[in-house]
């Protein structure tokens, strides 16, 4: 073993990252891929017979997917095996049947087979492609085995194409190869293939017979296959490094390079991704691919912008880390990169644009050699043209002849003017006004039209106001230097006055996303509560996108609508598509890979908790797609909104906690007062009797009584106590009942006083009651109760001596019933209180009683349809008065 | 009246009530059966033939009403029955269904033994007697006379029916609807504002003070009662 370089140790975080991985890996299904270089190696074959010895030993296999080209000795290999039956979809009246994902998710089984993992789906179905299906099972903790072909990889698409001599166009991207857990490679040696082709034991679809004859010639075949062995051969090189890396055994580490691939609209940069990604394998580097944003690039058209995404797009397919930026030079911003990431490698395409464009632009390739210092630089190949249309212009008609069209127009125009002013100035100085067109036309019209306006004018001026006159020829050769002049300034002109209004456009184009963006994040910040904020989100994204919003948010575990634009309804099955968004944290819906026939595009909101809810945008018509552009401002918004929303409800949820946390402690408090109030009559009446019990004989009569007496009333005492609480908790829970039934207010005052008995004696009582009061609709108990409670509040808190009154009148449709007291009165604030559950005014001395009285009274009065105030009497001393209308509906 | 030899039934299903109603009875020299449930007492009555019967409404296997209703067959035994407060229906059904008087838990000895008196002087009484007499108030059935403070009064036919009823049910609880159709006839049920008026009328001609009611008590909910001793 050769010792460890220093400095490549691996790293803890690595080794941690990697244990984690391996954890997690047990919880993820694993990926056993039947690898073979062509179609009949025998692959659905070969994954069959494992599947069997699996079931042999016991495992529960079922078959997801198995194409068996009604072969016959698949078909038997197929007896015996449970299918999970597939679902059919109508595609353009065709039936096509696909693997039945949720079939197979609801069974659950520990193995599934699934075969040709780089088939596409028929549109209808979850996912685009099958290698996706598998991800959605592998993730659901289900092992899977499936099948593949060479050229069906997308890193070595293009080398397969170069053999072949066809493109395959169903790929797999490798970064689902490179998490596969086994690959076994399925061989046959070519002749043994091209006998079973001819005995007829390979599929061949009819259409593809002479590409299929193109393909399976013995050339083709054997670099395939030795192509397939290297390939498989890398895996197990990387599980054995793996391994090593592991469990810390030294080992050739791989070098640290990084790769830095350079993507352009061109159609060289698919090229130069492929190439990055065989030399980062060979390499074992990590790589990334970047594009640069330039002024001029500012001018992409809406075709090379989607280019541009879609590149690195397969650059992250492909493993890479893909980057957009702005810059004003490409080298420049690449170098720079490229030093601050420790890129050891640049590979770039070759440039195949002219000498004289490069000389005049100056070449990428000159500059990046100059400037990359010790970094290497690659130039790859490339065999396409580098293309480069026209920008689109806002202002004038799109179609570029058109723009030319008015070039000419305005050269024309300038040599109308020229004539006219020509007798009264030198020719050198009409320079001036062609000058003068070429940078209108610069500005208004583009670079294009601008050079041949150019050109136009260098050649008008030559021909009509140069001697000698409507021709070509020069007489004084001088004028070739205005000609020169004339034309590299117009040029120059052209140029940078484009270049200026493209770079206008261009940050125009990132200042309104900036200030949306900007916009969205100040009027978040001044939002609080939920239902403000998703308004808020809704509001700015229907503006800036002019589309409909649609937010879903999780509620107990499943996700539900939570707002939408107004007038946006969202069927359940598109609530569906957003619940899975939701579940795989993925796009899904129109414009993604992931159930294209949704009616909506679903983005699922990500924070660092997770995903927390799902942003729907529908277009506003059905075709629209959002423009890359518009997507990357989306995705910003998206951050932001998922920001806000994981705010408001993390503040809601404080305020929950916060309240049951209050709620909870005046339970407490409560609990701990009625059991205190509770207790204390029974200490006087345990004491009273025990006491009699131990010491009676030794007792004098006195003492005796007295200790009786003492624990008889405090019996009464807690019997009201209890009383008091029942109440409550009766009125409380909406169970007390009111029987109305008219009754004589003096037999109700008697009553009254009568159930209060004892407690009145020897104090002074004034009560009057006229004889002409009619009969009052009322619950006679629970009215007499009523007032027990508010005399008894009148005795309690005013001194013996002195009286109470007790009035009872009629009153504009009510009966009211007053007593008055001499007491101490009760303090403004509290008049109000003295009503609430458990109040008591705070006293100096020792009052007893738990307070509910007035507010059992309080409670009776109001399902009466009466009211009950308590106010301070002139003098001193409390009114309590208590109205009870006097119609009512005679109850049962 | 000799209550030495009285025999009482206590039906309750608490074991503390019944011990300390055995208890306070057998100090007032009753002799005392106890049954903890409706079936049992039944057979109890039966079988040793009690002189009044102490039941309580809560039983666990049968409902208080029943067992009155089921006793009141066949015997004109005294019952008298306990129940809890917030249970005036039951108490009113019970009582329609021909139970003498009721107590609401917790009562005091006091009143279980002035409840007890009545309702045994009244299960042995042969002849009604004419004339109730109680501090200021006197009433002569026979006569048709009423006096108060030593003065006549003079009370309408309704009026009088109505205390008359009390005299003759003197010390014991009458619903409203048993007043009701004794005093205006069974179809005046639920007339109830006829009661109050001339309830309300009656006391103001013989009570001292009408808003404290010293010879007919109201008990709330259920019904009246004339005072039989101070």
């Amino acid at each position: 073993m050769c010792p460890v370089p220093s400095g490549n140790r691996p790293d803890p975080d690595e080794l941690l990252a990697r244990v984690q991985a391996e954890e997690k890996q047990q919880k993820h299904g694993r990926l056993k891929i039947f690898f073979g270089y062509a179609a009949g190696v025998g692959k659905t074959y070969a994954m069959l017979e494992a599947a069997h010895q699996r079931k042999a030993e016991g495992v529960d296999v079922v078959v997801g997917y198995v194409e068996t080209h009604k072969r016959v000795e698949t078909e038997t290999m197929l007896r015996d095996l449970e299918l999970i039956p597939r679902q059919s979809l109508t595609y353009r009246n065709i039936q096509l049947s696909e693997m039945d994902i949720d079939a197979v998710l609801r069974r659950r089984p520990r193995l599934v087979l699934v075969d040709e993992l780089a088939h596409t789906n028929a549109p209808g179905s979850r996912h685009a492609k099958r290698y996706q299906d598998v991800e959605e099972l592998l993730a659901a903790g289900i092992d899977v085995y499936t099948t593949l072909n060479i050229q069906h990889l997308e890193s070595l698409n293009d080398v397969v194409a170069q053999i072949t001599g066809t493109k395959v166009r169903e790929t797999v991207p490798d970064r689902v190869i490179d998490e596969v857990t086994d690959i076994e490679l399925i061989d046959l040696p070519t002749e043994e293939l091209l006998n079973r082709l001819k005995e007829g034991k390979v599929y061949v679809p009819e259409q593809a017979e002479r590409a299929i004859e193109k393909f399976f010639r013995q050339g083709n075949l054997t670099a395939l296959r030795e192509l397939t062995m290297r390939r498989a051969a890398e895996r197990v090189d990387d599980q054995m490094l793996d391994y090593m890396e592991r469990r810390a055994i030294p080992g050739p580490w791989p070098a640290g390079e990084r790769l830095l691939v350079c993507v352009s609209p061109g159609a060289v940069s698919e090229r130069l991704i492929r190439t990055a990604r065989r030399l980062a394998d060979e390499l074992k580097a990590e790589w990334y691919a970047i594009h640069v944003e330039t002024p001029q690039q500012a001018g992409m058209s809406t075709e090379q912008r989607d280019r541009v995404d879609r590149m690195l797009r397969l650059a992250e397919d492909l493993g890479a880390k893909s980057i957009s930026l702005p810059g004003q030079s490409v080298t420049e911003t690449v170098t720079n990169y490229a030093r601050s990431h420790n890129v050891t490698k640049i590979i770039i395409g070759k440039s195949r644009r002219s000498r004289w464009y490069e000389w005049l632009r100056g070449s990428v390739t000159d500059q990046l050699i100059r400037q990359s210092g010790p970094i290497d630089v690659y130039f790859v190949n490339s065999e396409a043209q580098p293309s480069f249309k026209q920008t689109e212009h806002l202002w004038l008609p799109h179609r570029p002849w058109r723009r030319y069209l008015w070039g000419v127009g305005l050269v024309i125009a300038a040599t109308s003017i020229c004539a006219l002013v020509a007798p009264y100035i030198s020719p050198t100085n009409l320079v001036v006004i062609y000058l003068l067109s070429v940078v209108i036309t610069a500005i208004f019209l583009g670079r294009g039209p601008a050079i041949l306006a150019s050109i136009l004018s260098v050649a008008s001026f030559d021909y009509f106001f140069v001697p000698p006159h409507l021709t070509l020829a020069v007489s004084d050769t001088e004028y070739i230097l205005t000609f020169i002049g004339l034309l590299s300034v117009s040029l120059v002109i052209s140029y940078l006055t484009a270049q200026v209004r493209e770079q206008a456009e261009a940050a125009q184009r990132r200042e309104a996303q900036t200030a949306a963006l900007y916009e969205l994040g100040r009027d978040l910040t001044a939002t609080v509560g939920l239902e403000a904020v998703a308004k808020t989100i809704i509001s700015h994204i229907s503006q800036t996108f002019s589309r409909e919003v649609a937010i879903f948010l999780p509620e107990d575990g499943k996700l539900k609508l939570y707002t939408a634009s107004s007038g946006l309804t969202v069927a359940e099955n598109e609530l569906a598509v957003a619940t899975w968004a939701f579940e795989h944290g993925q796009l899904a819906g129109r414009g993604t890979d992931t159930l294209p026939d949704a009616s909506m595009h679903y983005q699922p909101l990500k924070t660092t908790r997770g995903v927390i809810g799902v942003l729907g945008v529908k277009p506003s018509s059905p075709g629209a797609y959002l423009s890359p552009d518009q997507r990357r401002t989306l995705d910003a918004f998206v951050n932001q909104v998922a920001l806000a929303i994981e705010g408001a409800r993390l503040v809601e949820q404080a305020r929950q906690t916060e309240l049951l946390e209050a709620t909870e402690k005046l339970q407490t408090a409560l609990l701990n007062s009625i059991s205190h109030d509770l207790r204390t009559p029974l200490v006087s009446i345990t004491g009273a009797l025990s006491s009699l019990e131990e010491a009676s004989p030794v007792l004098d009569e006195e003492v005796r009584r007295s200790l009786i007496e003492t624990a008889r009333e405090e019996a009464d005492r807690l019997n009201r106590l209890v009383g008091n609480l029942l109440d409550i908790t009766r009125i409380e829970a909406g169970a007390m009942r009111i029987h109305r039934e008219a009754y004589d207010v003096q037999e109700l005052i008697g009553s009254t006083l009568e159930q209060i008995g004892e407690r009145l004696k020897d104090r002074p009582l004034n009560v009057d009651v006229p004889e002409k009061l009619p009969l009052v609709p009322m619950d006679f108990v629970l009215v007499s109760r009523v007032l027990v409670n508010v005399i008894d509040n009148a005795l309690k808190y005013s001194p013996a001596h002195l009286p109470i009154e007790i009035r009872a009148q009629t009153s504009d449709k009510y009966l009211k019933i007053t007593v008055a007291d001499r007491g101490e009165g009760i303090p403004t604030e509290d008049l109000e209180r003295v009503f609430d559950k458990f109040y008591r005014v705070q006293r100096p001395d020792n009052v007893s009683g738990t307070g509910l009285g007035l507010s059992i009274s309080k409670g009776i009065v109001e399902a009466h349809g009466g009211n009950i105030q308590a106010e301070n009497r002139r003098g001193g001393g409390t009114i309590i008065t208590v109205s009870l209308p006097l119609e009512g509906t005679k109850d049962g | 009246m000799n209550e030495i030899g009285l025999r009482v039934l206590v039906v309750d299903d608490e074991r503390a009530i019944r011990r300390y109603l055995h208890a306070a009875l057998n100090a007032q020299g009753y002799t005392v059966f106890e049954a903890s449930g409706g079936k049992e007492a039944l057979n109890m009555v039966v079988a040793d033939r009690p002189d009044l019967i102490i039941l309580d409404l809560g039983l666990p296997d049968m409902d208080g009403v029943e067992v009155t209703r089921q006793l009141r067959e066949w015997t004109h035994t005294p019952i008298i029955i306990l129940s809890v407060r917030e249970q005036e229906s039951d108490k009113i059904d019970a009582l329609d269904a021909g139970a003498d008087d009721y107590l609401t838990k917790p009562f005091s000895s006091g009143e279980l033994m002035a409840r007890m008196r009545v309702a045994l002087r009244r299960s042995v009484q042969t002849t009604s007697e004419p004339v109730f007499e109680l501090d200021e108030l006197k009433v002569d059935l026979a006569r048709r006379l009423v006096i108060v403070a030593g003065q006549e009064i003079s009370l309408t036919p309704t009026e009088y029916d109505l205390l008359r009823i009390l005299v003759q049910n003197a010390g014991r609880v009458l619903t409203h609807h048993q007043l009701l159709r004794q005093v205006w006839g069974g179809a005046y049920e639920t007339e109830a504002h006829l009661l109050r008026v001339n309830m309300s009328n009656l006391r103001r001609k013989i009570e001292p003070d009408p808003t404290r009611p010293h010879y007919i008590i109201t008990e709330p909910g259920v019904g009246y009662r004339l005072r039989t001793e101070t």
